[in-house]
């Protein structure tokens, strides 16, 4: 039985007026791929956000409600920390203008390490994670940005796990990419979940299916259906569920 | 409304059900009567007629198959899919069936029958209708109709009883007219194994809408 790292209880969400998130509960679970689905706007971006309080960098944004990390409330942790403990990949590649070595060293070097043998091991470890190691190994000198954007993308994850998360959030991370690179990112799904929570906002159904573990269904700032995946995409309780997934709208 | 393609060829998928259908409910129907008539020619159009039966559900599967792998379809979508591709291997051996009826006609050619055939036809009657009605309640998605239809194999059950004991008696009776008696006995489990189909096929109806295994022959 899978145990709950995430809790969230009675999130509501303002931009300004606009109630983005409304009454928002959901345990995501441990050592699990969540995937968040539902049509553009609908919040799941804005609730991915909440999870690491990016949010809290966005003007007249309010948020009412709990939510608990491993036991810890949000509100209270250490921000920086916070964003160590709970990674974020974006939809966009954006490795950092240096060397791949150093976009992967960056986070732990900021976080204290300073040990060369020990970053040496972290980079390693990290660009194996994303199964990049043995395409960038002859060149880590080399800047990042001259990586194509499957590997820019492998790059941003293995900068994600390099400073030992436990969550990895990941907003629509392979929407850019070509297939090639896509079924790369999703394979790696399988080894990263087995170390992490790893939620997922994707608009492809069949990418959803091929990877997570639960899905959540957000609809106009709700949640209307959060189930395991085979569930979801087998039998959905909701109509507007069923709707959505068979591309009846949205 | 999105999907419009799609839709359009699940449409289609059900107009193919319809049809190979209505065959197969002409097949066991020409079989019958062809039976009651000794109506030799009649049989043999039934044995011919099961060639069409194959190449409809080769070409209904080939259809079904495409759909999954262009449009990926998940949920109720895929339910119906996949029950369609269930449903025509159910009609095709209900097919079979009728050709097994219109063979044994065949070999009977020339011989007076050793009673008049009435529960025979009766049985066959019911069960024409339940392949007509199970099909309709796939195309309207109806649960209901589809229970009612499987129950009717209690009906088709005690018939099939009841020519058995007749016929065992008959056997018991004359010797002579064990030949005939046996041939009779298959046709009469051929039927009863066709409202099984049926019952297959609402079992996979209910599984399309619900989502939900049933067995409904408890």
């Amino acid at each position: 039985m899978e145990s709950i790292k995430i809790r969230v209880k009675d999130i509501n969400l303002y931009y300004g007026n606009h109630h983005a998130l409304k009454n928002i509960s959901i345990d995501i679970y441990d050592k699990a791929v969540t995937a968040l689905i539902g049509p553009s706007g609908c919040g799941k971006s804005t609730f991915l956000r909440c999870l690491n309080r990016m949010n809290d960098l966005i003007p007249n944004v309010k948020i009412d409600g709990e939510i608990q990390i491993a036991g810890n409330d949000l509100s209270k942790y250490d921000v920086i920390l916070l964003r160590k403990k709970v990674g974020m990949v974006f939809q966009k590649p954006n490795p950092f203008p240096m060397s791949i070595y150093e976009n992967i060293a960056y986070g732990p070097k900021i976080h204290g390490i300073k040990s060369k043998s020990k970053l040496d091991d972290i980079v390693e470890k990290s660009l194996r994670e994303a199964a990049l190691w043995d395409e960038v190994k002859d060149r880590l000198k080399a800047n990042a940005l001259g990586l194509s954007g499957g590997q820019q993308q492998r790059l941003c994850i293995a900068r994600t796990t390099a400073v030992e998360p436990e969550v990895l959030l990941m907003d629509e991370p392979t929407s850019a990419l070509d297939p090639a690179s896509t079924i790369k990112i999703e394979d790696m799904m399988e080894s990263l979940k087995k170390q992490y929570t790893v939620i997922i906002v994707t608009h492809n159904m069949q990418q959803a299916g091929r990877i997570s573990d639960f899905t959540a269904f957000f609809l106009n700032g709700e949640l209307i259906e959060y189930d395991k995946t085979e569930k979801i995409f087998y039998k959905p309780r909701d109509k507007r569920t069923e709707d959505y997934i068979t591309g009846r709208f949205g | 409304m999105p999907r419009n393609h799609f839709d359009n060829e699940l449409q289609e998928l059900v107009k193919d059900m319809i049809k190979m259908s209505s065959v197969v409910e002409d097949a066991l129907s020409y079989s019958i009567k062809a039976l009651k008539k000794q109506d030799i020619e009649l049989a043999d159009k039934v044995i011919a007629q099961d060639d069409l039966v194959d190449k409809m559900e080769l070409e209904i599967e080939d259809k079904c198959l495409r759909l999954i792998a262009l449009q990926q379809p998940i949920a109720k979508d895929l339910r119906i899919i996949a029950t369609a591709l269930k449903i025509v291997t159910d009609l095709e051996r209900i097919a079979d069936h009728a050709v097994d009826i219109a063979r044994i006609t065949k070999r009977l050619s020339g011989e007076k029958y050793i009673k008049e055939l009435i529960d025979i036809p009766r049985m066959a009657h019911i069960v024409t209708g339940m392949v007509k009605d199970s099909i309709d309640a796939y195309v309207r998605q109806d649960v209901d109709k589809a229970r009612e239809v499987s129950m009717r194999d209690d009906e088709v059950d005690g018939l099939h009883s009841q020519i058995f004991r007749e016929l065992l008696l008959l056997m018991m009776e004359d010797p002579r007219k064990i030949n005939q008696s046996t041939y009779f006995l298959f046709i009469s489990q051929s039927i009863e194994r066709i409202a099984d189909h049926v019952t297959n096929i609402c079992e996979w109806i209910i599984y399309a809408v619900t989502g939900e295994h049933v067995d409904l022959n408890e």
